[in-house]
């Protein structure tokens, strides 16, 4: 855990850049430092390794005060991720990587070794163990850059703007590459961003900076776009944050209806009694082929010579958003569950997609 | 009167040994001021980069020793160490290195990205450590120019002392101007150019070596 007490950062000329901030950052969860360039917050990650000092109040790690701790001996426990990787331009990508384990002085077997396996964890080809930093794109840089930070296995990572040079396509490949590693090595992590949809994304808290320094709301993302504290994070989250809240809530919970599923070899008589405009035709694996209007049936014969406009599915991890998404797309205003092999399991409206949110 | 050839070979067969001694001063007084400059350019080069109002008032008193001219310079110091030695040459040369140098090794220390900087600082790094693993091998690409400008320009300046009486491959110019004899001018020439060219390949595989990492990048 790592708690701020009281702390302010005071620079020479009168400048405040973080006033009485007072924090605690869960271990084993992302805390996103987030706000409009100029709050503070970046200085505040770097006062918990020491890259600044406060000017009042204090940092402790685990109960420790950090301002008791030697700089360097602190920073090789704490990992740390700079914006544009920061890469060492005139060493291997292994001896990047191995940076921490060579200060403090691993045995060289170990730390190669250490390396190459980081390599593998942040989804990087070994082969490039021997390259320079200048022979890798910017995307390739920035996972050496995490590789780096994660070499001595440090509880805590700093992630200063990590994602922020690379295009928008990289960096969310990078970002579900994080997820995935928080997933499974649980790093007290505390990520500084200007980008309110990378803060909801990766946080599990977010604190919300404002100008001058002060915090102006800590809260997991889902209350936050629920219940901002005040204007300023309301307008900070932009004016689709009902729309973003949906990619928070995922779909598996919401209420199907199953009444208007029909198999294929249904004769059409049968299927006119349904009370349904549309009906969802399925083949006889049960995966849907096409959705029927009820009033547009042929005369006689099955299901299966009925006239079908496509559907749009959605899956139980999608988010709400996602099944949304299908809804709108579909004439029918109906999207279809799946199951996870592609098998119909229920449909839903839009209109009980978006009641279901305040229910 | 017959017309003088440009090169007359026999002479240099006869004068080899007195060419392949002053080809040897040349050497030693035109390499000596570089590498003199160099380990004085390191500490006040890292000096002015870490305090940097010394910058500018360094570069501005080797500037103004730069600009006085190398023939009064010689004059002025045969006065001081009497007899025409190495260091009546050497010495000044020293000067003009540290002109190139310091600015070379304030640039090059300079040419660390920010973000390189604050990583090593952060992984933990203590200052010195960081100094010599990451700042100075960085640094290597533009001190490596400057020491190829110095180096050039300090052998072929050699030469002038010859007018003081220790000028290296210089004196085969005043032999050559006195007698109305151009074979020992175009010798000194050649080998000037020729070791002025060796050197600079030298410190170009040198970089090659050390810098691998720097192929793709800029130069200076």
């Amino acid at each position: 855990m790592i708690t701020f007490e009281g702390v302010t950062k005071r620079y020479a000329g009168g400048t405040v850049a973080v006033a009485d901030l007072d924090l605690e950052v869960p271990n084993g969860e992302i805390t996103v430092f987030v706000g409009p360039s100029g709050c503070g917050k970046t200085t505040s990650l770097r006062m918990i390794n020491r890259m600044i000092d406060p000017t009042e109040g204090r940092i402790l790690l685990n109960g420790v005060d950090v301002a008791t701790v030697d700089p360097p001996t602190l920073r090789r426990g704490i990992g740390y991720v700079i914006q544009q990787a920061g890469l060492f331009p005139h060493r291997k990508i292994v001896d990047n990587v191995a940076t921490v384990p060579h200060l403090l002085r691993w045995d060289k077997r170990k730390a190669r070794e250490r390396a190459m396996e980081l390599l593998e964890l942040v989804g990087l080809d070994p082969g490039l163990a021997g390259r320079y930093p200048f022979q890798l794109s910017g995307g390739q840089q920035q996972r050496v850059g995490v590789a780096r930070a994660l070499a001595a296995d440090p509880p805590v990572l700093l992630m200063d703007e990590p994602f922020s040079a690379v295009d928008p396509i990289v960096r969310t490949s990078l970002q579900d590459e994080l997820l995935r590693l928080q997933s499974e090595l649980r790093k007290t992590i505390v990520f500084v961003t200007h980008d309110i949809d990378e803060a909801i994304k990766l946080g599990d808290r977010i604190a919300v900076f404002k100008v001058g320094g002060h915090l102006a709301q800590v809260a997991g993302p889902a209350t936050l776009l629920a219940d901002p504290a005040d204007d300023f994070v309301r307008e900070f989250l932009g004016r689709d944050r009902g729309i973003r809240r949906l990619s928070l809530v995922t779909a598996g919970e919401v209420r199907l209806r199953d009444d208007n599923l029909i198999a294929e070899r249904t004769d059409v008589v049968e299927a006119r009694d349904r009370d349904a405009p549309w009906l969802l035709v399925l083949d006889k694996d049960s995966r849907p082929r096409g959705w029927a209007r009820t009033s547009e049936l042929p005369a006689a014969g099955t299901m299966a010579e009925a006239a079908l406009t496509p559907y749009h599915g959605f899956g139980r991890d999608d988010s709400l958003r996602g099944a949304l998404d299908a809804a709108v797309l579909s004439v029918t205003g109906l999207a279809v569950a799946l199951d996870g092999d592609g098998r119909a399991v229920g449909t839903v409206s839009r209109e009980d997609l978006l009641g279901g949110l305040h229910g | 009167m017959a017309e003088e050839p440009l090169i007359r070979w026999d002479w240099i067969g006869r004068n080899a040994d007195r060419i392949g001694g002053l080809l040897v001063d040349n050497v030693v007084m035109g390499l000596a001021p570089v590498a003199i400059g160099l380990v004085v350019a390191l500490p006040v080069g890292l000096a002015c980069a870490r305090w940097r109002r010394l910058y500018q008032p360094t570069v501005g008193i080797i500037n103004v020793i730069y600009s006085l001219p190398s023939l009064a310079v010689f004059v002025l110091l045969l006065n001081v160490f009497i007899l025409a030695t190495m260091p009546i040459v050497v010495v000044p040369l020293t000067f003009y290195a540290l002109a190139v140098l310091i600015p070379a090794v304030v640039d090059g220390l300079g040419s660390v990205p920010d973000p390189v900087r604050q990583a090593a600082t952060a992984m933990g790094f203590r200052p010195l450590r960081r100094l010599i693993q990451v700042e100075l091998p960085i640094a290597v690409p533009v001190v490596i120019a400057g020491l190829r400008v110095a180096t050039v320009s300090s052998i072929s300046l050699v030469s002038v002392g010859a007018l003081v009486g220790k000028g290296g491959l210089g004196h085969l110019f005043i032999d050559g101007w006195q007698r109305q004899f151009p074979t020992p001018i175009i010798v000194g020439i050649v080998l000037i150019v020729a070791l002025a060219v060796l050197a600079d390949g030298v410190l170009i595989l040198a970089q090659r070596l050390l810098t691998p990492w720097a192929r793709a990048r800029r130069t200076a």
